[in-house]
């Protein structure tokens, strides 16, 4: 998509403008003043004096612009620095978490740490690896996201294509529900009929199915939300054109909006695949390689990152073992998310809007 | 059209990239983790572990204060016995006492003996029998701090009620002094830790401080904590990280956790001198218990109040829970030779080296003629 | 689309009076009117084809089968819920203790309910202003390189396992917190709400933050798709009348995006209600009620049952049970006030753009 708005300054027909370089100074001029004040008054906290730089430096966009351009330009700055102020303020948590989990997890992440299970090692000695748990984990989400992908989108393709009437609206309240539901108790649901009803014992499609109901909500309410900015000139066009509604819908509505339809999916993906409590309720955990989702108990990164936490006897080699599981997960959420942006870009049609 | 075409054959082609990329990956993984686990004495000759005809994956569920025994053992069990699988998952007593009585598991790992109703519930589990307890690990609840510049703090039953019930709330507190004349105690708010989170730990402890300072701690007891007051954290990991990090703070962790940055204290128990906490003066406490048990039942009653010398009375005994009779059949025979192990003595002696605390020998005798009598 | 199933009347009137420059508005809204018998009929007659008739089905089969698992949760939650508080000796809303397993059981939701609405509440006053500020800047205001790299990076934070941003809680936020605490108990600590004893900050404002860290993510992600999808042409009508890049936001892109900023505020929501482990690590949780946000004590009720859980026996979890209905109840109505605010203000949200 083009963005108009960054190529051309904002109304350059208007009298006096501020340097290009005026933002920068005044932020340099906000930190400096912040670090000051802090080592002025022995404030030792960083956090502090991010705060009053953070403010100098909204004030000052605004003072400054006040005067030289006027009210509008001015508000228009206080904005472009507000914006600036919300996304240092997000990135610095952020790159501070990610950091924390590099720096702690590559000490044992190796080769030998990604294919092996850790079979006989006890939880509190050195060695042993996570390929049992990445390959539980890719069985149980995958599962999962066969499962709810079509249903959560054909749901919501019912919802705003068809959805009218009592139907409907009982599917947009129990939407609703469902998007709080602890993930406990999704487990529970799925431990009192499969395990303890049907008797069958623990696997990973067990928890396949307990992650399937934490992610549909995820998936239909963003979907829903997508398919809804679908602009209804490209339906009538399509459906004028003597195209039938569900050639339309698949050719066109859902193409339209597969970017933002992907970035649902992956954070519906993302947040099931950090599930911890119905994992451990239904997969059980095992310290041994299960290819088979179907039978017996298998294990999963966040339970092994979990239990290499809680249950180890506070040794120090666990507690390595577990950040290094962390940063293999997230590094597999990436590549998945790559991925899934390049289906996306592929299959969107060209922005002609 | 034509576009489209060949985005779908990447599409395609990325598939089958993907498919292949799992394919592969379930080739390479491998189950064997050979010699790296080092440092293990006892590996040489386990003459008690005799598998018979053993087999198959025995699920069992329970305390995660026995996960490190566990661990130990069913790494020489499996060595010995290749057919069998032993999957230990340490949820926590309650989760596994109440996966036994849904017949879930081939035993249970529990820090507390069953219930009445919980034997009930059992029965239906165990045809014609009823669920058992069978102690098999012990371990001292160490009372962990970090105080700069304090070493060896000795504290006894008043004072730590005090201290856990925010009375006592300066490290330079007169009782404390009185206990520790030589230390400097500098002038520190004291940072009382809690579990956050239900367990064993936190029932042993409290249990202890009933039976031993009556007067001071009028809370019931059990696995959630009751007294007001004072910081939590979630598990075990959780309590001993706070203490590591925040300066003038104290909790009770199993003796494992307490290290790096974290003391144990002495107990004055009114024994001739202050009890440290340690294996040895944890399995002396333990050999002062009584059998409350009926029938096969060996569930113990700890005297928490001992004044005897070198025995810390702050101590976890945990339970194997079974069936006596009933046991599902085709786990019996592993969970048998398992069991057997454990209560022998080459099991008993891999409890020292994990920071855990065998059981006595006259107990564990007759631990070992119930598991043979199992059915 | 809600705004058909909820409040069919109030959508037609400010979708014709404040959008005169669309031509199309009075004819696009398919969803928007009320359904006219010409419409049923329009949609009859298209379902006539087989592939539509298929489709249809499919769709609403997938509806269907989401309600029907999601009824068979709530009976099953009901059920157990009914059974533990039956046995309640004290009442289960105000009651300001846990202790289900006594002989006379006596537990109450009262703590549960202030913690969890406190820190959600924290959590989003912090979470949305900042994520839309993020949104924004990736849409309109960052480079376009580096905002990809941005967008890309953020999406991977919503995959974070919930234990790692836990973890990171406890061992970097917290320590960290101890000047802002100070600052806060400074200035403000004469509100009582602010009041602070020292200690450990791993009070519920601690929570609330790391919440409002982990929901970035996801509210950031579906603002931004929902930005993206703003109309061209009127920011570009709104440039060329010499408006500000601010008054071109304000006046086209956020009217836009309203409804969007608010379905992913939900899906932010139900994250932060939900959370268990991150909440369970960082919060020095006790079954009290304090009016001061900065001591240590309360909890949420996902901490509750992720603390409770492990040692209960089956009454125990029929309690926590009860505590998760409850939640669902909570979700509930916050859901529905969020659709009730769309459908009032519906002129932007769908396909009339």
């Amino acid at each position: 998509m083009s963005q108009i708005t960054e190529t051309q300054p904002p109304s350059s027909l208007q009298g006096a403008t501020l340097p290009k370089w005026t933002p920068w100074a005044i932020a340099a001029g906000s930190v400096a003043l912040g670090l000051g004040i802090s080592a002025a008054a022995g404030l030792d906290s960083s956090i502090q004096w991010g705060l009053m730089a953070a403010i100098f430096f909204v004030g000052g966009s605004y003072g400054i612009a006040a005067r030289v351009e006027g009210r509008r330009q001015a508000k228009d700055r206080v904005v472009t620095s507000l914006v600036w102020v919300a996304f240092l303020l997000a990135v610095v948590p952020l790159v501070s978490l990610i950091w924390e989990t590099v720096k702690r997890g590559v000490k044992v992440f190796d080769g030998y740490f990604l294919t092996h299970s850790m079979g006989l090692i006890a939880d509190d000695e050195p060695g042993g690896g996570i390929y049992h748990a990445i390959l539980g984990t890719l069985e149980q989400v995958g599962i999962a996201t066969v499962i709810s992908v079509p249903v959560g989108i054909l749901t919501a393709v019912y919802l705003v294509e068809y959805g009218r009437g009592n139907l409907a609206k009982a599917v947009t309240f129990f939407v609703d529900v469902m998007t709080g539901i602890p993930s406990i108790v999704a487990g529970l649901f799925v431990l009192s009929f499969w395990i303890l009803i049907l008797d069958m014992g623990p696997s990973g499609f067990a928890g396949s199915m307990a992650l399937t109901i934490l992610m549909l909500p995820v998936i239909v309410r963003s979907t829903e939300e997508m398919l809804k900015l679908v602009p209804n000139e490209l339906r009538e066009a399509s459906l004028a054109l003597g195209v039938p509604k569900w050639r339309t819908i698949m050719k066109v509505v859902l193409p339209t909006s597969i970017g933002g339809i992907t970035t649902g999916v992956m954070l519906a993906v993302a947040r099931i695949t950090g599930e911890t409590a119905p994992v451990l309720l239904l997969v059980w955990g095992s310290a041994f390689i299960n290819t088979d989702p179907f039978d017996g108990p298998q294990a999963s990164l966040p339970m092994y990152i979990y239990q290499q936490y809680a249950n180890s006897g506070g040794a120090g080699v666990a507690y390595d073992r577990a950040w290094a599981a962390a940063l293999t997960l997230i590094g597999f959420v990436m590549i998945l998310n790559l991925a899934a942006r390049g289906i996306a870009r592929w299959k969107a049609p060209s922005t002609g809007r | 059209m034509k576009l489209q075409r060949k985005n779908r054959l990447r599409a395609l082609s990325l598939g089958a990239v993907a498919v292949s990329g799992a394919l592969a990956l379930t080739a390479c993984g491998s189950d064997d983790t050979g010699s790296s686990g080092s440092g293990d004495s006892t590996t040489a000759a386990n003459s008690s572990i005799k598998c018979d005809d053993a087999k198959g994956q025995l699920l069992a569920n329970g305390s995660s204060a026995q996960k490190n025994a566990i661990d130990a053992w069913v790494k020489q069990f499996s060595t010995a016995c290749k057919d069998v699988q032993i999957n230990y998952k340490s949820e926590g007593s309650g989760a596994g006492v109440t996966a036994f009585t849904q017949g879930q598991v081939a035993f249970a790992g529990s820090d507390s003996a069953l219930k009445p109703e919980e034997v009930t519930a059992s029965k239906e589990v165990c045809k014609d029998g009823q669920g058992i307890d069978l102690p098999m690990v012990g371990g001292p609840i160490a009372v962990g701090y970090n105080v700069p510049g304090v070493e060896g703090l000795v504290l006894d039953s008043k004072t730590l009620a005090g201290i856990f019930d925010s009375k006592i709330t300066k490290w330079n507190d007169a009782a404390i002094k009185k206990l520790n004349p030589d230390a400097t105690l500098p002038n520190l708010k004291i940072q009382a830790f809690h579990r956050s989170d239900e367990s064993g730990t936190t029932d042993n402890f409290t249990k202890y401080l009933i039976a031993a300072a009556p007067d001071q701690w009028k809370y019931e007891g059990g696995k959630a904590w009751q007294a007001k007051g004072g910081q939590s954290a979630a598990g075990s990991s959780g309590v001993a990280q706070q203490v590591k990090e925040v300066p003038g703070a104290i909790s009770y962790m199993e003796l494992s956790y307490a290290k790096d940055g974290i003391t144990a204290a002495k107990l004055d128990t009114g024994a001739s001198a202050p009890v440290e906490a340690t294996v040895e003066n944890a399995t002396t406490a333990i050999a002062d218990a009584k059998v409350v048990g009926t029938g096969a039942d060996l569930a113990l009653e700890l005297n928490r109040a001992t004044k005897a010398d070198g025995a810390y009375p702050i101590t976890l005994v945990t339970y194997e829970i079974v069936c006596d009779k009933g046991n599902k059949a085709e786990t019996l025979a592993a969970t048998k030779a398992f069991l057997t192990y454990i209560a022998s003595e080459d099991g008993q002696k891999v409890l020292a080296e994990n920071d855990y605390a065998p059981i006595p020998e006259e107990i564990i005798a007759k631990v070992r003629t119930t598991v043979a009598s199992l059915s | 689309m809600e705004i058909s199933t909820k409040n069919p009347d109030n959508s037609d009137n400010p979708d014709n009076a404040d959008n005169p420059g669309n031509p199309e508005s009075l004819e696009a809204p398919s969803r928007l009117s009320p359904p006219s018998g010409a419409e049923q009929k329009r949609a009859a007659r298209g379902a006539t084809r087989p592939g539509d008739r298929i489709f249809l089905g499919l769709s609403r089969g997938s509806g269907i089968f989401l309600l029907v698992i999601m009824a068979a949760i709530a009976i099953f939650l009901t059920y157990r819920s009914v059974l533990a508080i039956s046995k309640d000796e004290s009442n289960f809303l105000t009651t300001l203790e846990w202790n289900p397993t006594a002989a006379e059981p006596s537990f109450g939701i009262a703590v549960l309910v202030y913690g969890t609405v406190v820190s959600s509440i924290i959590a989003m006053v912090i979470a949305v202003p900042i994520a839309v500020g993020i949104a924004l800047f990736i849409t309109h205001y960052a480079p376009r390189r580096l905002g990809g790299a941005i967008s890309y990076v953020i999406d991977l934070l919503a995959a974070v396992p919930s234990i790692v941003y836990g973890l990171w809680g406890a061992l970097v936020l917290a320590p960290h917190l101890i000047g802002l605490y100070g600052w806060l108990d400074d200035y403000f600590g004469w509100t009582g709400i602010l009041d602070w004893q020292g200690g450990a900050p791993r009070s519920l404002f601690t929570v609330g933050i790391l919440l409002a860290i982990m929901i970035l993510p996801i509210i950031t992600s579906v603002s931004r798709e929902v930005f993206r999808q703003a109309p061209q042409m009127h920011q570009e009508a709104a440039l060329a009348l010499g408006a500000t890049r601010w008054e071109v936001i304000r006046m086209s892109v956020l009217p836009f995006g309203r409804s969007g900023i608010i379905s992913a505020s939900m899906l932010g929501l139900g994250r932060a209600l939900g959370e268990t482990m991150a909440v369970a690590t960082v919060l020095s949780s006790s079954f009290e009620i304090n009016a001061s946000l900065l001591d240590p004590g309360g909890g949420t009720f996902a901490q509750n049952i992720a603390s409770k859980f492990s040692e209960a026996t089956v009454m125990g979890r029929d309690a926590l049970i009860a505590s998760g209905l409850v939640l669902f109840v909570i979700t509930l109505l916050v859901n529905g006030a969020a659709r009730m605010i769309i459908a009032r203000r519906a002129e932007y949200s769908g396909a009339n753009a």
